[in-house]
């Protein structure tokens, strides 16, 4: 294992990392922003999700402490429970609109 | 311990089960609660007053625990009793209960049983707290709470427009002189730092003149609101719309003579305050003078003997002006058994006419109910001061104490004295000889009542005699020296026969005179008939601007325009700053994304400055 760790740490630079991360974060964010399927606006957000936890786990590494892998599992259960919520509420506005658009779910306005 | 708090909370017991569970107790038992109540508490003065031993030279008083606590200033719960409180102890208690007991018969068929008795015992708490005070603000308390009964039993018949505006402007007249007596105290406290009566009173020597004659001027004004002198009498009179027992017991023997008790109470101040002195005795001069011609051309019985109330509150605020606290003090005494017999006479009056209050609509009373008529004549004789009757006494040392301080108020006083005596027999005369001018068939009343007229009669024939109240105060006030002028004694005889002969030549022997003099004289006749205008005036002068000024400046431009102002334009441009941002709630949920995004980035930025910031500062 500290082979492997050492390797990690040697071969690819930690700034390769979170320019990964951050970019996969920008793809996310953008998403979000400009589409219009409910179904990809959430996967966006879990890609947004699993970008900071790319890069929670390599300062983790990085800094030597446990915690940033702490933080990622949190961060997975939130999103674990976030799926089942929001997939359940997906369904819900499906049946009952029959669209996925967002643009048209909009009547909590007013 | 003679645990005097068991006098006040008697009738406070009986106040609590008649007012709590009155509705649905029996009539018998409510009688019994409400008369024992007062009964017990009368039989445990005369318990204190038989083993309390000499009051005089040592005074019963009693500690029950510190009410307020302030730095040095302390007021305790404390009860004390002298010799005054004493006389005035068993004036409350013993008339209280005679007219209890006359209550029952008077108001047998009335609505409201339970809640008058409740009412009345009540009154009998706060009167005796008041009585029984050893500092002003348990004294206050016991004042306010008598107001406070007052206004209840004035507007006891509720559904009466008139009986409820009469409650009003007793209580409201009544705040005018209690805002003297608050400040008063607050004089007190603050120049002596207590309000305990014999720390005030062995201080109150040292005192500058005009620091006392301020505390005894505000002390005055309070006491002509409760003893209804001028200018604040106003609401005696119409007092009168209240069940006839609450006019005998508060307007006339017991609450309106509070004022008079607590300027004799405070007997030191006022000795050292000349000026406030003399003011005392001219205001109960002017309104005895004022109310008893106001007396001579009323038609209702009731109205009569209010105005006469007035008129004999005046001769005792006399007699404390003119240094003669003790003559004050025995014509409060002789006043409260005649002049509750002339109310409960009244009543009675008023019973057998089947409810008839106007006096020309009586008449010939005398063979129907003649237990009444003999009552009534004796407190008749006693008001007019006919020796011996209990008046006589009392009249006689206050004129004699006024004529050794100006022989001015003496004649004033005098004549004052015949008129009463004119008015009084007049009502007598119309009332009970002559023919029957009413309806229906006059009755005498049951034993309930003219009980307690008989043993107000015996009272009034011997009480000025065998209760010699100067004698007995004798340690306390200095006593006046009796002068040897048979001319007083004369005179003051002489008026009050004058005035009764005047009135049985005018209304027996001669009756159509009293129509040509109030024809030839039209233009008195009717100032005084109208009570010279002094309501009206009030209204004019007091009343009605202060309405106006309510309304327009108040009502209309205060609470309508500055508060209600406030709190609409607060909610008016709440509004209307919400509903700029209301702009943001597109619905779109991809523009609140945006802006999440927006935020997120202006946050990054904030931080990347000032961490560059930091990070400088750190550099240099």
């Amino acid at each position: 294992m500290p082979e492997a760790l050492q390797a990690l740490n040697s071969g690819v630079p930690v700034s390769w990392y979170l320019i990964l991360s951050a970019v996969l974060f920008a793809l996310g964010v953008g998403g979000f922003m400009l589409r219009r399927s409910i179904i990809t606006v959430f996967m966006c957000i879990e890609l947004m999700l699993n970008a900071v936890n790319l890069s929670f786990v390599t300062f983790s590494n990085q800094h030597k402490l446990v915690s940033g892998h702490i933080f990622t599992f949190f961060v997975m259960v939130v999103a674990a429970a976030e799926a089942a919520v929001g997939l359940a509420i997906i369904l819900t506005v499906f049946k009952n609109r029959g669209t996925l658009n967002i643009d048209e779910i909009s009547s909590l306005k007013n | 311990m003679q645990h005097l708090w068991l006098i006040p909370a008697l009738p406070f017991l009986g106040f609590l089960i008649n007012g709590i569970f009155g509705r649905k107790l029996p009539k018998s038992l409510i009688t019994a609660v409400a008369v024992a109540s007062v009964l017990l508490s009368f039989g445990w003065v005369m318990k204190v007053f038989m083993t309390a031993g000499d009051l005089g030279a040592t005074p019963v008083t009693e500690h029950y625990f510190t009410w307020i606590r302030s730095g040095q200033f302390q007021v305790g719960w404390d009860f004390t009793v002298d010799k005054l409180t004493m006389i005035m102890l068993m004036i409350v208690t013993g008339i209280g209960s005679l007219i209890h007991i006359y209550a029952t018969g008077y108001m047998a068929h009335e609505e409201g049983y339970y809640r008058f008795f409740a009412y009345l015992n009540l009154f009998m708490f706060f009167m005796l707290d008041l009585v029984l005070a050893a500092n002003y603000l348990i004294l206050f308390v016991g004042w306010e709470g008598v107001g406070l009964c007052s206004y209840l039993l004035i507007g006891f018949y509720f559904v009466k427009q008139s009986a409820t505006t009469a409650g009003n402007k007793a209580f409201i007249v009544n705040r005018i002189g209690d805002f003297g007596f608050s400040l008063a105290m607050f004089l007190i406290v603050v120049n002596f730092g207590t309000l305990d009566f014999t720390q005030v009173f062995s201080a109150a020597p040292g005192k500058p003149v005009g620091t006392l004659t301020a505390i005894a001027l505000l002390l005055l004004l309070g006491a002509c609101g409760k003893s209804a002198q001028i200018p604040l009498y106003v609401w005696l009179p119409d007092a009168m719309e209240g069940p006839t027992p609450v006019s005998a017991l508060i307007h006339a023997a017991t609450m309106v003579t509070a004022g008079v008790y607590m300027c004799t109470r405070s007997a030191a101040i006022f000795t050292h305050a000349p000026a406030a002195m003399e003011t005392v005795a001219i205001v109960g001069l002017a309104t005895a003078v004022f109310a008893a011609t106001i007396g001579l051309a009323q038609n209702d019985i009731k109205k009569v003997f209010a105005y006469s109330t007035v008129s004999q509150l005046g001769y005792m605020f006399l007699g404390v002006g003119v240094g003669a606290f003790s003559a004050g003090i025995w014509h409060l005494m002789t006043h409260a058994f005649f002049k509750a017999l002339l109310f409960l006479g009244a009543g009675s009056v008023i019973h057998a006419c089947h409810g008839e209050q106007d006096m020309r609509h009586m008449g010939g009373l005398k063979k129907y109910a003649p237990v009444t008529f003999w009552t009534l004549l004796t407190a008749a004789l006693a008001i007019s001061g006919i020796p011996p009757f209990a008046g006589f006494w009392s009249k006689d040392a206050i004129l004699v104490a006024a004529y050794q301080h100006a022989p001015w108020m003496f004649w004033v006083g005098a004549v004052t004295a015949g008129m009463t005596a004119f008015y009084v027999f007049r009502a007598m005369f119309l009332t009970f000889f002559g023919e029957y001018r009413g309806h229906g068939h006059p009755h005498e009343s049951p034993v309930s009542m003219w009980g307690p007229l008989a043993a107000l009669a015996v009272l009034s024939l011997v009480g000025g005699y065998l209760f010699n109240v100067p004698k007995i105060l004798e340690g306390m006030f200095p006593i006046a020296e009796e002068p040897d002028n048979p001319m007083l004694l004369t005179v003051s005889i002489g008026v009050g026969v004058l005035g009764i002969l005047t009135a049985y030549y005018m209304y027996v022997v001669n009756k159509e005179l009293p129509e040509r003099i109030a024809s030839s004289f039209s233009g008195l006749y009717n100032v005084v008939y109208n009570k010279y205008f002094v309501d009206e005036i009030y209204d004019a002068t007091v009343v009605n601007p202060v309405i106006a000024g309510s309304t327009t400046v108040l009502w209309h431009g205060m609470d309508q325009g500055v508060i209600d102002g406030i709190v609409n334009g607060v909610g008016t441009e709440s509004k209307s700053i919400g509903g700029l941002l209301k702009q943001l709630q597109s619905g779109n949920i991809r523009s609140y994304a945006t802006w999440v995004v927006l935020g997120a980035v202006a946050l990054l930025i904030v931080m990347g400055v000032s961490a560059m910031g930091f990070a400088a500062g750190v550099g240099r």
